[in-house]
């Protein structure tokens, strides 16, 4: 084995990644905070009025952040279903479940930021448009994910069935980004893509950056701190976990 | 072959079936997955005739009539038009030039009457000053070519 490389391996056990997540989510929760803060503080204070929509646009800098988490969160689910399986690996089954209950918060997050958008700006609450069916549909497969695996008592099983359905729904991502393309919806297209210049002042641009980078260090460290308690309750009966301080005391 | 890297086979094969199904589905779907209909459209006769409908485009600059809470007005695509009339209030994004999209039938004659009219904005966010000086320089344009 080469030295100079991290043996990532290691952390693939629960009992070596329980202390490292432990170590890491406190900082990633303050970055969370402090890109909240500039994000927020940027999107309110610093970012101009739009010359359509007045001051409501201004709910993007939380309604796009969550949007993006929400899918983003929902590949990161199903990376960790596909390592599960292939590696039967225990600790992937743990981060798949640390991480759902996050990306539906994100996915509703979206959808009801959306509606109060949607009301002053379309018309509308809600509208059964593309983009807006397949976001429904992404927070139904969380909802049904954390519902599958809570049904099944032995968390192996659970595990696996729970990674089959999230690789199955992992089909509904490219939908939901490429919607607004594809079909006509009342939804707009994206402001911000990887091919072209973003359509938006730059102070909007950065506030909702940073918004979403925000939103990104809090998932990782909720997700550090949930999986934490998760590996407590399935390695319950190791003596690994009864050795420890916090246990003991 | 290893165990696992059966189970990688197997998972790479299953999504891509999976993709190709879902591809297909929706390629099947695509016609009742259309939010609206144009105006070319509905000049094409790719709308339904006799139940109602969404339709989809640009107010036309200067063709919106209020008569009370009656608005009558005309939607293009640029290439057709059609004209419009609705009996309600409008949304505050309501404007001429840009994106709207009403629910209705075609009446008898060709006029489709609304039952809901929502405005569609563009991904487009700039501050006011920004915009205006977008349009000096559309309008600048169009003095040069004339």
């Amino acid at each position: 084995m080469n030295n100079r490389l991290i043996n990532w391996f290691k952390f693939a056990s629960p009992q070596s990644f329980y202390p490292l997540a432990g170590r890491l989510w406190p900082w990633f929760a303050a970055l969370a905070a402090i890109f909240c803060l500039a994000g927020l503080w940027l999107g309110f204070f610093v970012a101009p009025t739009d010359a359509q929509q007045g001051e409501g646009y201004r709910i993007i800098f939380v309604h796009v952040a969550a949007s993006w988490m929400s899918m983003f969160i929902y590949c990161v689910i199903a990376f960790w279903a596909a390592i599960g399986i292939v590696f039967n690996t225990r600790l992937s089954g743990m981060m798949t479940s640390a991480l759902a209950p996050t990306g539906a918060l994100f996915a509703f997050l979206s959808l009801w930021t959306g509606a109060l958008w949607g009301k002053p700006m379309w018309g509308a609450w809600w509208v059964w448009d593309a983009r807006l069916t397949s976001e429904l549909i992404l927070f139904f497969l969380y909802l049904g994910f954390i519902a599958l695996t809570a049904a099944i008592d032995d968390p192996r099983r659970a595990d696996r069935a729970g990674a089959i359905l999230a690789l199955v729904g992992v089909v509904n991502i490219p939908v939901i980004y490429f919607s607004v393309k594809w079909w006509n919806t009342l939804h707009q297209g994206a402001s911000v893509s990887l091919t072209r210049a973003p359509s938006m002042a730059q102070t909007m641009l950065w506030g909702m950056l940073l918004m979403a980078l925000a939103f990104w260090m809090y998932a990782i460290a909720i997700a550090l701190y949930r999986v934490r308690v998760i590996i407590l309750e399935r390695e319950r009966h190791t003596t690994w976990v009864a050795d420890l301080p916090e246990i003991k005391a | 072959m290893k165990p696992r890297h059966k189970r990688l086979a197997i998972i790479v094969g299953a999504l891509a079936v999976l993709g190709i199904a879902a591809a297909l589905v929706l390629n099947a779907f695509r016609s009742n997955l259309v939010f609206f209909f144009t105006p070319t459209q509905v000049s094409t006769g790719e709308a339904p005739k006799d139940r109602a409908f969404r339709i989809g485009g640009l107010v036309k600059p200067g063709s919106i009539v209020r008569n009370d809470i009656t608005a009558r007005f005309v939607v293009t695509d640029t290439a057709r038009e059609v004209a419009v009339s609705y009996t309600g209030i409008l949304p505050d994004l309501f404007k001429e030039g840009k994106g709207v999209v009403a629910q209705g039938k075609l009446g008898g004659d060709g006029t489709f009457v609304a039952s809901e009219v929502l405005a569609k904005h563009d991904e487009n966010y700039m501050p006011p000053e920004a915009q205006a000086a977008v349009d000096q320089a559309h309008q600048a344009s169009k003095t040069l070519k004339q």
